[in-house]
């Protein structure tokens, strides 16, 4: 994105409810966002193909919500980075706090740093690379979609996952209930290496390895002890 | 007189025969009991309040008559579209997934004829609710399946839950038997697993966060529509406090008496605080703050009748919100499938298997043949009638009272039959000037 070609929006001049209603309004164009000082919500509810690019630290939520279009971050994000996207792209180049892409629904979401705990947590269907190391509890209850990162996760990892895939290059501190590693098969290594195509991340798919469900969680089990015991009395 | 070997056989208080069946049951199975509706223990209720009609000291108004307000307005300082209601009654959050979509429609087409709101549920926005509710207030919960922008812009208002009276502090359940094809993908979710959803949201922890939360979400829709905040019973001064703090609109309170489609009994019957214990503690919240009737309360909770109504808006809610009365409204436990009550083990207005599908009435089940029963249109003008009474009722003893609009019902206005109600609802003892703890 040049930055000649983009409308200027400063927090200096401008408050978080007139940016968000210009990026909400224009559905064409690039946007830099300057002086943003770790506020909060910012670029949050984007709807349409616009680029967006962020020069600064944001607060939470940034990118919520996102749809189509794409918004880059140019330093660190807090909680909540790009929750709930649907589609599009949200890339951070620094590091983002906890929940990042909480319960994404799709789209792809870069994270070029570390992310905190609890990232891609609840994720629906969106799919998060992330440069660096992922905090405790990442994908904890992820549904769908696909989270790969290229360093090394916290402990409790996947804890009580569903039909999600994680693909982790590092070191996993631990997994949590019913998250396994899994066989790593052809299918699998082209989806990563598409999806670190995608990112721009440079790294050998073969050095992943794959984690997902053990799907033992899925249904309460149920005992009957009554009908075995009438079932032997019959016998 | 009892005899020396009947007192021998004197059954236990502690482990009555009841107490055994549940422990023989757990023993057999290794699964707690689920099931759904409310708390069904004998619990202190807003019968145990009377209200004090005019006489002497005060003037009635001409019941059939005069006129006496019931509208509502909820968010008229925040949002461009704020919410209003005819009458101070809504409909409470009942998801798609442990609702049919006719129930749905149903409750939305009987809710616009009485000119009040419908709400979601966790599974997302169906297109027969939003079709069929006028005003639909989207419900914001911890699992977020179906979630999306485009909903959220779509909803009248944003109800943040952070958790119901059946179960506070407790997660959403919907058991494989209602998780089809439809709702599945709705949720994200395999089909036919015994969905867990997550008690605690997944991208803010506590009050502080929930204020910027809210900043988001009023951002996301342009600051159009107004955003509720609900709570389970449990600590509701506190709770109704910090949810004004983070920029509620309207905080919702809902009572252990609150029903569930699916949770444990032990949570149902044993976790919270009964309805009338917590709206005045709400209030309470509110009046420190300077925000009653600012920032809106609305009460729920075991709601049945005008009465219930009057005297929740006399301890100073603002409107109530029922779920289990509106199902029963619409259709549940109808005798007319007494029969199939019965093959079920139940009969009718004892049936509570909500999370089993397999509702003989239509409603709370996702199995075609038994959906196709419930007619929404005929359901939604049974719903359309009671909301009506409820409304009527409420109107006359207000009119009793001398207020020509129903918030004018104040705690001045009620009287208490038990001690235990006196210092909960915190109105004295009829007869006495006595509030216990004052």
């Amino acid at each position: 994105m040049s930055s000649s070609a983009s409308t200027v929006l400063d927090f200096q001049t401008a408050s978080l409810r007139e940016i968000n209603q210009t990026l909400h309004d224009e559905t064409t164009g690039s946007f830099t966002i300057v002086n943003p000082r770790g506020a909060h919500a910012v670029a949050a509810g984007i709807d349409s193909d616009i680029q967006v690019e962020i020069d600064g630290p944001v607060g939470y939520y940034c990118a919520g919500m996102h749809q189509r279009g794409s918004v880059v971050v140019k330093g660190n994000a807090s909680t909540g980075l790009a929750e709930n996207m649907m589609s599009g792209t949200v890339r951070i180049t620094g590091n983002a706090t906890m929940s990042a892409g909480a319960t994404a629904c799709g789209g792809l979401l870069v994270i070029e740093g570390n992310a905190g705990s609890r990232c891609g947590i609840s994720m629906k269907g969106a799919d998060i690379v992330v440069g660096g190391t992922v905090g405790h509890m990442s994908a904890f209850m992820a549904q769908s979609g696909n989270l790969v990162v290229l360093g090394d996760t916290d402990s409790d990892l996947g804890d009580s996952i569903y039909e999600a895939r994680l693909f982790i290059r590092g070191d996993v501190a631990s997994l949590g209930a019913d998250c396994i590693e899994k066989e790593m098969r052809e299918e699998h290594l082209v989806l990563l290496t598409e999806l670190l195509s995608k990112a721009g991340m440079a790294a050998e798919p073969r050095d992943f390895k794959r984690f997902g469900s053990g799907r033992k969680l899925y249904n309460f089990h149920v005992d009957d002890i009554d009908a075995e015991v009438a079932r032997r009395t019959e016998a | 007189m009892t005899t020396p070997a009947e007192w021998a056989q004197r059954e236990s208080h502690t482990f009555d025969r009841n107490v055994i069946a549940e422990i023989r049951r757990a023993a057999n199975t290794g699964i707690y009991r689920i099931r759904g509706w409310g708390a069904k223990r004998d619990l202190p209720t807003l019968d145990d309040l009377v209200v004090l009609g005019a006489s002497m000291s005060r003037y009635p108004l001409e019941g059939y008559r005069e006129s006496c307000g019931t509208d509502v307005v909820i968010g008229e300082a925040t949002s461009a579209k704020p919410v209003r209601l005819d009458i101070p009654i809504t409909i409470a959050g009942m998801s798609f997934g442990s609702l049919s979509g006719p129930a749905k429609e149903a409750l939305g087409r009987g809710a616009n004829a009485a000119g009040t709101s419908t709400t979601t549920g966790d599974g997302g926005m169906t297109q027969e609710e939003r079709v069929h509710s006028k005003t639909l207030v989207y419900q914001y919960l911890p699992s977020r399946y179906g979630m999306n922008p485009d909903d959220i812009r779509n909803a009248d208002a944003i109800e943040v839950v952070v958790g119901q009276g059946a179960k506070p502090g407790g997660g959403g359940m919907l058991l494989g038997q209602k998780i089809t094809e439809r709702v599945a993908e709705m949720r994200s979710l395999p089909e036919g697993i015994d969905q867990r959803s997550a008690c605690r949201h997944p991208d803010w922890t506590g009050p502080d966060d929930l204020e910027i939360k809210i900043i988001e979400l009023r951002e996301i829709v342009d600051w159009q529509v107004p955003i509720y905040v609900k709570v389970g019973a449990a600590r509701p001064f506190y709770d109704t406090a910090l949810a004004v703090k983070a920029g509620a609109d309207a905080v919702v309170v809902d009572g252990m008496q609150g029903g569930t489609a699916a949770t444990q009994d032990i949570f149902i019957e044993h976790v919270g605080i009964p309805t009338i214990a917590a709206v005045p503690e709400a209030v309470r919240a509110l009046r420190d703050l300077g925000v009653h009737r600012e920032v809106k309360l609305i009460a729920a909770g075991g709601i049945r009748s005008g009465a219930d109504v009057a005297k929740a808006i006399a301890l100073g809610a603002d409107a109530v919100s029922i779920g289990t009365a509106a199902l029963i409204a619409i259709g549940d436990n109808d005798p007319v499938y007494e029969d199939e009550y019965r093959q079920l083990g139940s009969t009718a207005g004892l049936w509570d298997d909500f999370q089993a599908g397999t509702d003989p009435a239509g409603i709370t089940t996702q199995d075609p043949g038994r959906m196709a029963r419930l007619d929404p249109m005929i359901a939604g003008r049974r719903l359309a009638n009671y909301l009506q009474v409820l409304t009527l009722e409420t109107q006359t003893i207000a009119r009793a009272c001398g207020k020509s609009h129903v918030h004018n019902l104040e705690p001045e206005d009620l009287a208490a039959l038990t001690v235990e109600a006196a210092a909960m609802a915190k109105v004295p003892l009829a007869g006495t000037g006595w509030i216990p703890g004052q």
